[in-house]
């Protein structure tokens, strides 16, 4: 806790600028700069926002990069905003001792972006309950069932137009 | 909308290369080895697994959906409901979360009490961990030490919540209340008595040629495994990945503590059992220099319009009663952003992440529970072994389904 603390960066240029020597920020650079649409540093975190198209080089990038370890992956519905769904990637790095955040912002329709199993095959399990709970689908996912819900269930719990309580 | 439904395994049991002979047992839901309602499909080749395939969710209850109609305090009791062996350990993970979104500091008496009390937790988790798993290899006496010793624990945890299991202890800005008079007095009593107690279980089981022989070498996983398959805390260090959040990230002053992080790298259940008995030692170590060091002031910190006010003061003064009024009536605003918040429970690394829109209630809370991720390694490490040590592999990673299933 110092005077890191209080930084704040919003924006591409910002953090481009302010964090040049983070291996991650650079090693999306040297990879492709088009890929990194937006980005943020806040509350001690770094946040890149990657083209939805490109996450599964992007997440083999950082895992190159030293992001060794994939330690969860889950979604937020932004209903009633577009793009409706965010897709948050926490990669934690044992080396630098340090978290990054991959954001990937997805449309509402039959949403779907590819999935990063063959880069972390522990992402197996969190890709199923997000498309369990959020409908979301992952390309290429080796067995995209239903993990938390009923086969038969219908609709898809954490989406905001699913009510939380009372009869459907 | 589900295009594959039904237990891949019972839909093709035949897998690559099969012979005949190749069967599909289940085990559980309701089994006495499996934890709670975990279910296991295995295809079995004489004794020897060759597939094996966990199905979750039997005890999924939607905690991430409830969070999201409640105010922030709120969610603190649904927090204790994940993980139900170390209560404490979520609530300080959601508490940690919540007060980074705020940007509140909290008293430093509040942050020695938390981390007392999680290591406290993970003796409690430990403890548990050794006796069912001895158990399910079949030294029951064990199991009956280890529950006395717990029930110390949980006398000390009831003293100061109320609650034996369901704490709630920790708030939203530091503590539900100060500890009653006799609190430190009584984790000192029980701390000085529990290496022995360690000792004694080491005695019982370390020498046992029976527990010896069905742990050691059993449910091998490699670092690289450990890794690439999200396994953490004490299977991954045992299987010589060397990282602890309470050491390499530390959180709620845990920077100021000393100990040591056990490692081993032979990755196998006797390892796993190795690891959790010096981190139970390391444990006690860090309560004693809690107690040694335990400051003075004030449990919660000086935030009016979030945290309560003391009941004395409510009944007294006007401000306090308005802000009482306001915080249960309507909670309170928190700056709109996200945060992911890890720290090392007694089963690995837990994760909350926390996303406000900026109001009284969290647009989304997600747990990154360590048992689940931990699960997905259960092939890897039963592969080609007989049938038999899937029990004693399922008690040496430690899960829970409560926070598997949420």
């Amino acid at each position: 806790m110092g005077a890191s603390e209080k930084i704040t960066l919003l924006g591409r240029a910002a953090v481009v600028e302010g964090l040049p020597e983070n291996p991650a920020v650079k090693a999306v650079l040297a990879w492709k700069p088009e890929a990194l649409v937006d980005a943020r540093f806040d509350r001690e975190e770094l946040t890149l926002t990657i083209a939805p198209e490109e996450i599964r080089a992007a997440a083999a990038t950082v895992q190159a990069a030293g992001y060794n370890f994939f330690e969860d992956m889950t979604a937020v519905d932004w209903l009633p905003s577009t793009p409706r769904f965010q897709l948050s990637y926490h990669l934690l790095s044992h080396g630098f001792k340090d978290r990054l955040r991959l954001r990937v912002l997805v449309d509402g329709e039959s949403p779907s972006v590819e999935s990063i199993t063959d880069v972390w095959p522990s992402a197996n399990f969190y890709e199923r309950e997000v498309f369990d709970l959020f409908g979301i689908r992952f390309d290429g996912h080796p067995n995209l069932r239903r993990i938390m819900m009923p086969d038969d269930w219908e609709g898809n719990p954490l989406r905001k137009d699913y009510p939380v309580e009372g009869y459907r | 909308m589900t295009e594959t439904i039904g237990t891949p395994i019972l839909q093709a049991p035949a897998a690559e290369g099969a012979r005949d002979q190749h069967m599909v047992i289940n085990l559980g839901p309701q089994h006495p080895s499996m934890h709670g309602v975990l279910r296991l499909v295995a295809e079995i080749d004489g004794e020897i697994i060759v597939r094996l395939y966990p199905e979750i969710g039997y005890l999924h209850t939607g905690i991430e959906k409830t969070c999201e109609a409640k105010f922030y305090q709120q969610v603190v009791p649904l927090t204790d409901r994940l993980d139900y062996l170390g209560p404490l350990s979520n609530n300080l993970c959601y508490c940690l979360a919540v007060e980074r979104l705020l940007g509140l500091e909290i008293p430093e008496k509040a942050e020695w009490i938390r981390v007392l009390l999680a290591e406290l937790t993970r003796l409690n988790s430990h403890l548990i961990w050794l006796g069912t798993h001895a158990m399910d290899i079949g030294a029951l006496t064990v199991f009956l030490y280890c529950f006395r010793e717990r029930e110390e624990i949980l006398r000390i945890f009831e003293g100061l919540s109320g609650q034996r299991m369901m704490t709630s202890y920790f708030r939203i800005g530091g503590l539900a209340m100060d500890p009653p008079l006799d609190f430190f007095d009584r984790v000192q009593g029980f701390i000085k008595g529990f290496p022995e107690k360690i000792d004694q279980y080491s005695n019982l089981l370390t020498g046992n040629p029976i527990f010896r022989s069905r742990l050691k070498g059993v449910g091998y996983l490699s670092a690289a495994d450990a890794i690439a398959l999200g396994v953490t805390g004490p299977p991954m260090r045992a299987s010589g990945v060397d990282f602890d959040q309470r050491r390499d990230r530390p959180y709620s002053g845990y920077e100021k503590f000393q100990f040591k992080v056990p490692i081993s790298t032979d990755g196998d259940c006797w390892a796993r059992y190795e690891v959790r008995l010096i981190e139970m030692r390391e444990s006690v170590k860090i309560i004693q220099q809690a107690l040694d060091g335990m400051p003075e002031g004030p449990i919660k910190a000086d935030a009016p319009k979030i945290v309560l006010p003391e009941r004395e003061k409510m009944k007294t003064q006007m401000e306090s009663l308005i802000h009482h009024f306001k915080i249960v009536s309507e909670g309170f605003a928190v700056p709109a952003g996200e945060v992911y918040q890890g720290i090392e429970s007694p089963r690995g690394q837990m994760g909350y992440y926390v996303v406000s829109d900026g109001t009284a209630k969290p647009w989304r809370v997600h747990f990154r529970n360590p048992s689940f991720a931990t699960l997905q390694a259960l092939e890897a490490m039963c592969k080609g072994r007989m049938l038999a040590d899937l029990v004693a592999v399922v008690g040496s990673i430690d899960i829970v389904l409560g926070e598997i299933d949420r």
